[in-house]
């Protein structure tokens, strides 16, 4: 199958007086509709993996392939709109507009697709909703939800625009884990409905084990890449 | 864009208290602007009002002193058609003495058109009587007739340099507001100085008022050609330059006012607006990591800037407008008029309410620039 996201010789520097050195010559390939995990410890440099892999980070050398393009040579709107139309982010915090209510958070991406949201679009935003268990709450302003009700709007909004890929970082983190699992098994039928690429990176070692690929960071080299 | 307007109206209402501030912010410095300019405005109008107002703007009298000359109908005819003009009189004058049998005053005998007495808008200044119908009837400035000692239907004297007499009857006493004109002025009919002097049917000046009164130099000069050439066109503005001065300093000094009160409304904007980005910024990273663009996020500032003006330069106009109102009632003259009439000139008070949308806009100008370098990575690392 083709790569959808390719990463390349990729090298991460922080600071410029002092160095940090957080990626270190990172090859990464993953596959469209695969399901793939990434986990490491604290400081290893997976979320700037996951960062560098949503665009939100540039790398300091190497190259990102994003379905079949070289990121570095868009420019920024460009850029921006291929994010918003190919990649869902679910992060470890929710990141939630508290000005919106859920339903409103979770169309947000679309509007900035499309200026105006179809019915078909409305329709699956419910469904979402409905999904993750939040249809009583779906009028509820963000901030005047719980954390895991947050999150679940977070995930809701991240699928909202059928991305080709979705980047997540610890999107189990906060929940319990009857709730945990039905994360898992959502993204799963997503994954297989859709075929939609999943990164995921897990602290969780039951959500990792249920993933195809599991790759493992340390120190900003791949320890590990395990294909089942 | 739609999108980018109801994020701004979202960070708006969703921060009621906020908006509210900023809001009454553009709305008190517009109203300041719009009450000290149609206040000045107002005063400066009624400065001229009082002073030039009740008399002529233009005056064509002869090269030499108090000579009469004879007005050419075709030059009369033309000045009555002249829309730029309104109120064209003749005038007949001469200097006299007011006698009564004990008492006597040296006074100006003005011989008046119809068209004259409205240019000082006499019936209306009258005291006491009526006007002088006839060409042996006068009305005295009511400083003369104090001095002359003479009342209502009472007959005087008045006498030539050249010593000819005639009697006239007092039918009315005015007040033009103006004690050297009060004193000593004597008018009647233009037919009574004409027989007094020998005149025949000639006159000694003829008056007008303008539309516009700024406008009187420019018409004048444009009158000039069309008269004899032993005659001369004056205008009030050059009898009036220190008035006009004192006018000039006071419109620059409300231009500072207004300049000032400006500057101090698009810091206040600017400064609230750039504290919005910092406020908002974890919301501006998220919205780009969802994939808004960097001209979309500076969108949002642009329209937050936007609405605020508008709505702050509509409470601004309505705050300022009603000051006006509050101080045309409460401030008043003895008489019950008001001491600053007011003209709501509608062009102005649209500029000030522009003012407050475009410096609004100019003042989110910065913060949407900011917003541009913000970057949804620095929002996700320091979470």
């Amino acid at each position: 199958m083709a790569n959808i996201l390719e990463l390349q010789h990729i090298d991460k520097i922080y600071g410029t007086s002092i160095k940090t050195h957080v990626l270190h010559d990172v090859n990464l390939s993953f596959e469209e509709g695969s399901f793939n995990s990434i986990i490491g410890q604290s400081g290893s440099g997976k979320s700037t993996l996951l960062n560098i892999l949503g665009t939100l980070d540039k790398p300091t050398n190497g190259k990102v392939v994003l379905n079949g393009k070289d990121v570095s040579t868009l420019k920024s709107k460009e850029l921006a709109s291929l994010r918003n139309e190919t990649i869902g982010f679910i992060f470890q915090f929710h990141y939630l507009l508290p000005e919106f209510t859920a339903i409103q958070n979770i169309l947000l991406p679309n509007r900035i697709k499309n200026a105006k949201v179809s019915k078909e679009t409305m329709d699956r935003a419910l469904e979402l909703i409905d999904f993750v268990g939040l249809s009583a709450v779906k009028d509820n302003p963000a901030n005047k939800m719980s954390g895991g009700q947050q999150q679940r709007t977070a995930i809701a909004r991240a699928l909202i625009n059928n991305p080709r890929i979705i980047l997540a970082d610890e999107p189990t983190g906060n929940l319990d884990s009857d709730t945990a699992e039905q994360i898992y098994k959502l993204m799963r039928d997503i994954n297989k409905k859709y075929n939609t690429t999943f990164i995921i990176i897990t602290h969780d070692q039951q959500i990792a084990q249920k993933t195809d690929r599991i790759v493992e960071i340390k120190d900003g080299k791949i320890l590990l890449d395990l294909r089942k | 864009m739609k999108l980018s307007f109801s994020i701004a109206k979202r960070f708006l209402t969703y921060s009621k208290g906020q908006t509210i501030l900023i809001m009454l912010g553009i709305a008190i410095g517009i109203s300041v602007q719009i009450f000290i300019g149609l206040l000045i405005q107002g005063l400066q109008d009624s400065l001229i009002q009082r002073t030039i107002g009740q008399s002529p703007h233009i005056t064509i009298v002869s090269e030499s002193k108090g000579a009469s000359f004879q007005i050419e109908d075709a030059l009369f005819t033309s000045l009555t058609k002249d829309d730029r003009l309104i109120h064209v009189g003749k005038t007949a004058d001469g200097a006299v003495f007011a006698l009564t049998a004990n008492e006597d005053e040296s006074a100006l005998l003005r011989g008046f058109s119809d068209e004259t007495a409205t240019i000082y808008d006499l019936e209306n200044s009258l005291l006491d009587g009526r006007m002088a119908d006839t060409a042996n009837e006068v009305i005295l400035g009511k400083g003369l007739a104090t001095n002359l000692n003479v009342d209502l239907n009472e007959t005087i004297t008045l006498q030539t340099i050249l010593g000819d007499t005639v009697d006239v009857k007092v039918v009315g006493i005015f007040d033009l507001g103006v004690s050297a004109v009060n004193d000593s002025w004597i008018v009647s009919q233009s037919e009574l100085t004409q027989e007094l002097f020998n005149l025949g049917d000639a006159f000694t000046g003829i008056e007008m008022q303008v539309k516009d009164v700024f406008a009187a130099d420019t018409i004048a000069a444009s009158l000039e050609p069309s008269v004899d050439s032993d005659l001369k066109v004056v205008n009030w503005k050059a009898q009036n330059e220190s008035l006009l001065s004192g006018l000039n300093g006071q419109s620059i000094s409300t231009y500072m006012i207004q300049l000032f009160v400006l500057i101090s409304v698009i810091l206040g904007i600017s400064s609230v607006l750039a504290i919005t980005v910092l406020q908002k910024s974890r919301q501006i990273g998220i919205l780009k990591a969802m994939g808004i663009n960097d001209s979309q996020a500076s969108l949002i500032f642009i329209f937050q800037g936007l609405i605020l003006g508008i709505l702050g330069g509509i409470l601004g106009v309505g705050l300022g407008v009603g000051l006006l109102a509050m101080f045309t009632t409460f401030a008043k003259n003895p008489d019950g008029t008001a001491l600053i009439p007011i003209t709501y000139d509608a062009t102005f008070i649209a500029f000030s309410g522009s003012v407050a949308v475009i410096s609004a806009l100019l003042a989110s100008v910065i913060p949407a620039r900011k917003s541009k370098k913000l970057s949804p990575i620095e929002v996700i690392r320091n979470g």
